[in-house]
């Protein structure tokens, strides 16, 4: 088969998987008690590494654009910058990107084993849908928990910058965080905060779709959760140009 | 069944595969590794798409069954899985509970009795809170077998229940066939086990090369041993090469 080809049918089988999702979701028993799990593992447990990368990545942002804009005199504008870049772009990505590293792989892994043991095959032997039991749950966890993660992201990412401001750069606090905030715009928080539901699906879809689907025993395990993280991290980066194309053709819209 | 087909990657599998289960009855479906006897039996619940054939099951024709469909079919004809197949994020009760709480409208103190009952029949008392991981391959199995069960199933498909296990374990499986047979299940029972089938089949298949070549009553083979199903499950696998 093809490379297009196998890019056809892979699109084509999540197509077929989201409209499943969002079928089944309206339809038949909900299962609440698996979305509260999911919720557990996709939100809290993901939170650390979250906090973690958007302080680095906040003030790693911060030191450079200082340090840099220093020559010219433009310090204060630092946290302007670091503010709307973290709103509009770096918060959600970030954010994303690390659930698809930890929580696009737990998928692919979870499900895959519970294929290879026969688990999925046991829900619909026993009349019940692995979508709804399996899918779903997962899913609508990655919808709740991606958007909400992504704006305690900027948040961190922002206080992270004020900090090693205030300690390196040697811009007041208060003022930092005047300047961070007085500027930004409504708009750009909601390009970023809807971009994460964009990415709550690039990364559920995938990685269940390569879990349902593993082929070849415990290796296939291996294989699908590699590539459900690619994937995921692909369709981020990928997405992220293409909304952020859109997003700015909107606010720009006379 | 009737000339079921089903290939995979251009490869024939089955090309005529034809057989009927009488009600009441355990039919026995043995054959050589890799000749897709698993297949028949996942197909016979729509777990497997058949290429080609005819599937009539409980009265119903299946050709053009919908999922939802399948699903209520599913409650009345049940599938036992090699491994059991046990859910590994629930416990044994959990597991055996899921059908009941799915498909019924039973309290939980009632589903509570139904899952207590038949872990007592089937030896598992005081299992009720471990996971998959605790139990013993025997022990899954029969758990396996119980969550099969408990919904009370007219037609049982077991797919090599007895694989793996001891001598003791395997006696315990074909002594619990048995009295499932008993109460008046209909069931087809996929294995290598000569022993096993003919403790506890009526009727016996050999499916060959993608068709069912030879089919006679159990009670036969144990008194013919040179019967050429005996002899292929022997190793002389020319028996019934054209």
């Amino acid at each position: 088969m093809t490379k297009a080809l196998r890019a056809l049918q892979f699109l084509g089988a999540n197509s077929v998987l989201f409209k499943d999702v969002t079928v089944y979701t309206f339809k038949g028993k909900f299962y609440f008690r698996l979305l509260l799990d999911q919720i557990y593992q996709v939100g809290i447990r993901s939170m650390p590494l979250v906090f973690i990368v958007a302080a680095c990545v906040g003030m790693v942002m911060t030191l450079q654009f200082g340090v840099g804009l220093e020559k010219f005199g433009g310090k204060p504008y630092v946290p302007k910058i670091v503010s709307v870049s973290f709103l509009r772009e770096l918060g959600p990505v970030f954010a994303s990107l690390m659930v698809a590293a930890r929580v696009g792989a737990g998928f692919a892994s979870e499900i895959g084993s519970m294929k290879v043991t026969q688990q999925v095959d046991a829900y619909r032997a026993l009349g019940t849908s692995p979508i709804k039991v399996i899918v779903i749950p997962r899913v609508l966890a990655c919808l709740i928990c991606l958007p909400i993660m992504g704006v305690i992201a900027n948040a961190i990412g922002i206080v992270g910058g004020l900090m090693i401001a205030s300690v390196d750069l040697s811009l007041d606090p208060v003022f930092y965080w005047q300047r961070a905030t007085s500027t930004l715009r409504l708009a750009d928080f909601f390009s970023g905060f809807l971009k994460t539901f964009f990415f709550a699906l690039f990364i559920a879809i995938p990685s269940c779709y390569y879990g349902l689907n593993v082929k070849g025993g415990t290796k296939g395990v291996g294989v699908a959760t590699t590539k459900a993280v690619v994937m995921s991290s692909i369709l981020i980066l990928v997405g992220d140009f293409i909304l952020t194309k859109a997003f700015l053709v909107i606010e720009t819209w006379k | 069944m009737k000339g079921f087909k089903k290939s995979y990657d251009d490869k024939d599998v089955h090309h005529d595969v034809s057989f009927y289960l009488n009600k009441g009855k355990c039919l026995g479906l043995l054959g050589g590794s890799g000749e897709g006897k698993s297949v028949i039996l996942r197909s016979l619940i729509g777990l497997e798409s058949p290429d080609g054939g005819e599937i009539r099951i409980l009265g119903n024709d299946t050709t053009d069954f919908t999922e939802d469909e399948w699903v209520e079919l599913r409650k009345k004809v049940s599938y036992v899985f090699q491994d059991g197949a046990l859910f590994d994020s629930m416990t044994v009760f959990e597991n055996v509970a899921y059908p009941l709480i799915e498909h019924t409208d039973l309290s939980p103190d009632e589903v509570q009795r139904a899952v207590y009952d038949v872990l007592a029949e089937f030896g598992l008392e005081g299992t009720e809170e471990l996971t998959k991981s605790e139990l013993s391959g025997g022990m899954q199995k029969r758990v396996g077998l119980a969550r099969s069960i408990i919904l009370k199933p007219e037609v049982l498909l077991y797919d090599e229940p007895t694989a793996g296990l001891d001598p003791a374990n395997t006696i315990n499986i074909q002594q619990i066939i048995i009295q499932l047979k008993r109460r008046g299940n209909s069931s087809i029972l996929v294995t290598h086990d000569m022993p096993t089938a003919l403790a506890v089949c009526d009727d016996i298949c050999l499916l060959h090369d993608g068709r069912i070549v030879a089919r006679c009553a159990a009670e036969e083979l144990k008194t013919n041993k040179d019967h050429p199903i005996n002899q292929f499950m022997h190793g002389a696998r020319e028996v019934f090469n054209d």
